[in-house]
């Protein structure tokens, strides 16, 4: 497609026994801004490294506006990475290490004062140009590292986990910047993170990656709420699996029996027949947990339940419950509103309700026992404590 | 924290200055006020103090000869940091195991003597050797690339170590006894010396700098030259000081391997203090010798000062200008 700007065709790449890499297929549109995700080890820092030129793949091909890249070596592709660590020269001063591509390109000297200096001002760096990398903060690093990667206009930016070493506040500003550069240049971006936080919020679209393979490629929004697979679910966010099969479905909802457990009620937009096992993914959020029935208004298909607090972890914006309810632990996510002290709370052993809409729970045929292990469990003492 | 008292930080840095006075300022003033006196018949010093050593010095053989010793030298510091360089680079980029390794062969030959070591050479660059043939053939070569030049900028050439050296008449050059063998054996000899400092300096450089470079468009030998050569540079320094100090004083290869035509200062030191037993004449020649480098070396750190100061008020300027152009725009 024209508008492709990066295309995976069939690409795959073996370590050893391992492989790294496995039959991986898509495309990245132009000017997108695109994200990797996945857990450390799951290839695609690899993919990524082969888009740079830095690896090459044992087969398939990979495209770069239309044209077979798979073989050519770093510094014949227009393709710059951002690296985790920065890579600034530490000989060269700031002007010298954003200049060097430029130079590289034997661009004249009075162009290469104009979009140095430019791309400077667009970083907020100008002040700082005649300073070695050693003397600047990580945030300001990590900027210099981005003009540097950006200041000859490459056809992709590559960012390699960019923010991994700056702490939490620098971190949620670099982000609001980095979509303000990448409005401000309509190059692509491909980013690879495992902090789901950074690629939700800044992508147009994300490859969720687990064992070398794309599990899921769509929007954040998509991903989050329509997990194809059980990795998908419990990698992005947490989730509580419920495992069962459909013994009845009416119009667009279905009943689940979960052996062990009890009846749910799910959204069925996906029509899936009667005798099909699936896997119920509930979202902690989506929970509702009251100290009293809810009100009939609600609607009689809810799904409710009778359970007992064993865990209170409060977290700051929401506090986050570990139910029992029939011999099966359950997270739910309560936020805060406003803090009253005569305010009735919920604490450690209350008899509570958990409910939730069927439309909250989303059915997952693809389900692995590996993946239910990324599902966050509750902690020993609650354990001990229901057991007692 | 509690701030150590000038006592401690003195007696802790004591020893090393008592060292350092003891074994090389007192044993340089001595060797310099040796210079100040004659000799005696039975090979001492003699007790009044006089000029004669230095009008003695006065010899025409003499700069022809520190000329020599300097320029060898410096031919073959340049030699072993070239070789140095790509040879650290290789050991840095090894998985970690076999660099240890690859770094202790280095070090292997030092598990032989010396002097053993050059006198194999000297069977290595016997004229019935292949050696010889190759020398012979480099001597053509060099025939061919300079030969039709005019006689004076030939010997000019040969004077400045432009080109390298050796006996004109085919038919009688010999690689053993010429210039050429006693650069090889040095740069063999000190090499590792090159190789160390600069290995050590690789295997803290940071790798990842050269695929940002690559990345950036850089061709792997650019990158070489302007990320990974300046990223070791104080390796480097380290090396040229290890390989150049020695190779002054060397006498031991010119004496077995230079023949007649390359005696360096260091042969005339020997010659002067074992066999003339003329101690004071020696130590003259030591300290013009030390004298003939330290001045040059001290004017280049002088001028490399004023470099990189001019370069910091002129970075400095530049941030002002651009600063207030800024607040102008």
């Amino acid at each position: 497609m024209a508008t492709d700007s990066l295309v995976f065709d069939h690409v795959t790449k073996r370590f050893g026994a391992l492989t790294a890499v496995d039959d991986v297929s898509f495309s990245v549109g132009k000017g997108e801004f695109f994200s990797l995700l996945g857990p450390s080890g799951c290839g695609k820092t690899t993919l990524l490294r082969m888009v740079g030129g830095f690896e090459r793949p044992d087969s398939g091909r990979i495209y770069l506006d239309g044209k077979d890249i798979t073989d050519e070596p770093p510094n014949a592709r227009r393709v710059h990475t951002v690296f985790q660590n920065y890579a600034l020269f530490p000989t060269m001063t700031i002007w010298d290490n954003i200049a060097f591509s430029l130079r590289l390109a034997k661009k004249p000297k009075g162009e290469i004062e104009e979009s140095v200096d430019a791309i400077l001002e667009m970083i907020r760096m100008g002040d700082h140009a005649w300073k070695y990398p050693n003397q600047l903060s990580g945030g300001q690093k990590q900027r210099v590292a981005i003009a540097r990667a950006l200041v000859d206009r490459p056809q992709v930016l590559l960012l390699d986990e960019p923010l991994a070493a700056l702490d939490l506040k620098l971190r949620q500003h670099m982000l609001l910047e980095l979509d303000t550069i990448h409005d401000q240049v309509g190059i692509t971006f491909m980013y690879v993170t495992h902090d789901q936080g950074e690629a939700m919020s800044l992508s147009d679209r994300i490859a969720v990656m687990n064992r070398g393979r794309v599990e899921q490629l769509d929007t954040p929004a998509k991903i989050y709420e329509a997990p194809v697979s059980s990795f998908v679910a419990a990698f992005i966010g947490d989730t509580n699996f419920f495992e069962g099969r459909i013994v009845s479905t009416e119009g667009d909802y279905c009943t689940i029996e979960c052996p062990g457990f009890a009846s749910i009620r799910a959204f069925n937009d996906r029509k899936l027949a009667v005798g099909q096992n699936v896997h119920l993914s509930v979202r902690p959020e989506k929970i509702r947990v009251t100290l009293t029935p809810p009100p009939p208004e609600k609607g009689a298909g809810i799904n409710v339940f009778e359970a007992k607090v064993t865990d209170v972890i409060y977290q700051g914006v929401y506090t986050k419950y570990w139910l029992r309810s029939v011999g099966r632990s359950v997270s739910a996510l309560k936020p805060h509103s406003r803090f009253l002290l005569d305010q009735e709370t919920i604490t450690w052993n209350d008899k509570v309700y958990m409910w939730w809409h069927p439309d909250d729970g989303y059915m997952i045929e693809n389900f692995s026992e590996l993946d239910a292990s990324l599902v966050q469990t509750p902690p020993q003492s609650a354990k001990g404590a229901a057991a007692s | 924290m509690k701030k150590r008292s000038r006592l401690a930080e003195w007696l802790v840095t004591a020893p090393s200055f008592v060292w350092l006075l003891l074994f090389f300022a007192v044993p340089t003033l001595i060797v310099v006020s040796f210079t100040f006196h004659g000799h005696t018949a039975n090979g001492g010093v003699a007790k009044e103090w006089s000029l004669v050593t230095w009008r003695a010095l006065v010899d025409p053989d003499y700069p022809a000869i520190v000329w020599r010793t300097i320029r060898l030298s410096f031919e073959i510091t340049v030699w072993c940091i070239l070789l140095a360089l790509p040879c650290s680079y290789a050991i840095a980029r090894l998985p970690k195991k076999m660099r240890a390794l690859v770094a202790g062969s280095i070090m292997l030959p030092f598990w032989t003597s010396f002097v053993v070591r050059v006198f194999a050479w000297k069977t290595m660059l016997h004229p019935d050797g292949w050696l010889q043939t190759c020398y012979i053939s480099f001597l053509q070569v060099r025939g061919w690339l300079f030969g039709w030049l005019p006689a004076g900028v030939q010997s000019f050439l040969e004077w400045s170590g432009l080109v390298s050296h050796g006996a004109a008449d085919l038919s009688t050059a010999t690689i053993l006894d010429s210039e050429l063998a006693v650069v090889l054996v040095s740069v063999y000899t000190f090499l590792p010396f090159a190789i160390m400092p600069i290995y050590t300096a690789a295997e803290k450089f940071d790798f990842s700098l050269m695929e940002a470079a690559r990345d950036l468009g850089a061709k792997s030998f650019y990158a070489f030259r302007k990320i990974f050569v300046p990223g070791v540079k104080q390796g480097i320094v380290s090396a040229i000081l290890m390989v150049f100090i020695p190779a002054i004083g060397s006498y031991v290869i010119p004496q077995m391997l230079g023949g007649t035509d390359c005696v360096l200062i260091g042969n005339k030191i020997f010659m002067r203090a074992i066999q003339n037993r003329n101690i004071p004449h020696a130590s003259a020649l030591a300290a013009l010798m030390a004298f003939s480098v330290l001045v040059p070396m001290g004017l280049a750190f002088w001028w490399r000062r004023r470099q990189n100061l001019r370069d910091k008020k002129r970075l400095a300027d530049e941030t002002a200008r651009r600063m207030t152009m800024g607040g102008v725009a």
